[in-house]
């Protein structure tokens, strides 16, 4: 039962994740590729020279993206994880309103809060700076970072935390034996759901960024609605490929801790 | 071997008061029972020993020190939780070397007092072993390696045996017992079973509603509550209202001798009580002797239970198994005046 639960998993994984990429490695290679014809006429690795060439900007994109994800991960747990913590053992006054405005940002499409942020961001002249983009990416990503860890907590409970205090465990060092390792599968989830999401916002990063800090969206955008197609896909796979990597990554670290994780770990 | 001693300790959450000024010394080396039903506030005053919470009002002293100011790591109070009872990403060994790692002891040393601490609780050999490979009874033995090892100023455990199933309650409260006497740590622990407390405890602490109701021996709850309530918490609910006059106390059924030095309620409104098991239901001399209806017997194996009527009070009592009577009969029943003890009236009944 759990066994064939398992290979569901790991076949709707495949059809969902895998197969849509295949067109797309085909149209990278794709020199001449005209209908009716089964697969391309001629084949070429010009679109991938492009994709590595600086005049793409493709290399410099994906460093800013990696860099703002990285980045915008660090923040999101710094800010995400006592709150977090707070939220799942806490009661007090204001927690119903806290934990609905955590809740907003998911609600409201990004492109009407980030345009009242923008006049902000310009008077405090974070408008196309590093951290600018980063603090916007951050609107997104703390919810889910809260949501993921609340969740984590409220199962945690404190009572080892409580134990280790009172076996002489000074509140640093509860934090780093006890609770770390034992938050840190939920944790690399949130992270990786961080990570994720970071990695994909455009609008976003357009508004704020302005055209000064490009990540990999920004210039992948204006080939989705151009006509060279295999450049399109060749930049598609390479901003796809770290999103694979990480969910692979993950589920190896989380183990067998649910089908659908477990699932992806095999691959 | 550290003395307790809690002062007029109080805790507040918003309005309700969870513990209402209660006074206790524990004695070095003894083993106390907090005993009550649930939320009587036991397991808050235990968080309040550790410093995990701080009282509202009132002190805690360790030796006649107040702990008040220290924090939780520096109190040497060690406390076992009824459930998350391991950390789940240790192996046994570093679960029970813990505190000593926390204390900076030595990695060589730690390893040395870990197998002997395994010895001690009967689970030689299984430091590699990870928490959820062990059963419910293990993990508990575990957990009370890895808070003896400290050699805890105090122990603290909440509900030891709660989760656990009949044989490994009887077997885990021996160990429990006997490590106590040997180590001779001062330790309390919460229970809401009241056999288990009369069973494990030197003393038990009686509460209801955060008040502490009585602090004895095990034996005074059965033979000199405080009180209709605590008599009732300990299985005994036979209860005849009455009036002292020195030696004698008239009530509904006529007049019961009572011995006056073995009371302790004055003259005047009091509440008359035996318990079940002090009854003679085959009455062996004149004294005391009442004439009462049987309401309903049940054959419990080694003795039979019996309902009575005892002047509009419906009394228990426990007669010999093969004990003869009838439903609907009267019979003449004999309270010894030596197993009579007087309550103080409830609600000047």
């Amino acid at each position: 039962m759990q066994r064939t639960f398992r290979w569901l998993a790991v076949i709707a994984i495949v059809l969902g994740v895998a197969l849509p990429v295949i067109p797309q490695i085909i149209w990278s290679l794709a020199h001449r590729w005209l209908f009716p014809a089964l697969l391309p006429t001629e084949w070429s690795m010009s679109s991938w020279e492009y994709v590595f060439s600086p005049s793409s900007r493709v290399v410099e994109g994906f460093m800013n993206s990696l860099e703002i994800a990285v980045f915008v991960c660090i923040l999101s747990i710094l800010v995400g994880l006592p709150a977090a913590r707070a939220i799942a053992l806490n009661d007090f006054k204001g927690k119903g309103i806290i934990e609905w405005l955590l809740m907003v940002p998911i609600i409201v499409p990004g492109i009407v809060s980030t345009l009242g942020i923008h006049q902000l961001f310009i008077r405090l002249h974070l408008t196309n700076t590093f951290i600018g983009v980063s603090l916007v990416h951050l609107i997104p990503c703390i919810p889910y970072m809260v949501l993921v860890m609340v969740s984590v907590f409220s199962n945690y409970g404190t009572e080892l935390e409580d134990t280790a205090r009172t076996l002489g465990a000074g509140p640093i060092r509860v934090f780093l034996n006890v609770t770390l390792p034992g938050i840190l599968p939920g944790l690399m989830v949130a992270t990786m759901f961080t990570f994720l999401i970071s990695w994909g916002q455009y609008i976003t990063t357009v508004l704020i960024g302005g055209g000064t800090i490009v990540t990999l969206p920004v210039v992948l955008f204006p080939f989705i609605t151009g006509i060279n197609y295999s450049n399109a896909a060749a930049i598609s796979l390479v901003f796809v490929a770290p999103a694979i990597l990480v969910l692979i990554f993950t589920s190896r670290q989380l183990g067998q801790d649910s089908a659908v994780m477990g699932g992806f770990g095999r691959l | 071997m550290t003395h307790v001693m809690l002062e007029g300790l109080t805790r507040r959450f918003d309005d309700v008061i969870a513990v209402n000024n209660l006074n206790l010394e524990v004695e070095s080396g003894e083993l106390i029972a907090f005993l009550g039903p649930s939320g009587c506030g036991k397991t808050t005053t235990l968080r309040m020993i550790t410093g995990l919470l701080l009282p509202s009002e009132g002190d805690v002293q360790f030796d006649g020190k107040s702990m008040i100011a220290v924090p939780t790591e520096k109190r040497g109070a060690v406390m076992v939780f009824q459930k998350h009872l391991l950390f789940p990403t240790m192996d046994v060994a570093r679960n029970v070397g813990f505190g000593l790692k926390m204390a900076g002891i030595s990695k060589k040393e730690i390893d040395r007092r870990v197998s002997e601490m395994l010895e001690l609780v009967h689970l030689p050999g299984f430091e590699t072993r990870r928490p959820h490979e062990l059963s419910g009874g293990q993990q508990q033995r575990i957990a009370l390696a890895r808070a003896l090892i400290v050699r805890p100023n105090v122990l603290l455990l909440d509900e030891p045996l709660a989760n656990l199933d009949a044989n490994l309650r009887l077997e885990m409260r021996e160990l429990i017992r006997t490590i106590q006497r040997e180590m001779n740590i001062t330790s309390i622990f919460v229970t809401h079973d009241q056999e288990e407390a009369v069973m494990l405890a030197d003393r038990i602490a009686l509460m209801f509603d955060g008040v502490l109701q009585q602090f004895d021996v095990p034996k005074a709850f059965y033979e000199r509550p405080n009180s209709a309530e605590v008599a009732h918490f300990f299985r005994n609910d036979n209860f005849l209202a009455g009036t002292r006059h020195g030696d004698c106390v008239e009530t509904g059924l006529g007049s019961l001798a009572i011995l006056p030095d073995h009371v302790t309620q004055p003259d005047g409104k009091v509440v008359v009580t035996v318990r079940p098991e002090d009854i003679y239901l085959a009455p062996t001399s004149d004294e005391n002797l009442i004439h009462v209806k049987v309401l309903a017997q049940v054959y419990m194996g080694t003795y039979k239970q019996v309902q009575l009527d005892v002047d509009g009070n419906k009394w228990l009592a426990h007669g010999p198994a093969d004990l003869d009577i009838r439903e609907g009969d009267t019979i003449p029943i004999q309270l010894p005046k030596t197993h009579i003890w007087l309550l103080p009236p409830v609600n000047g009944k």
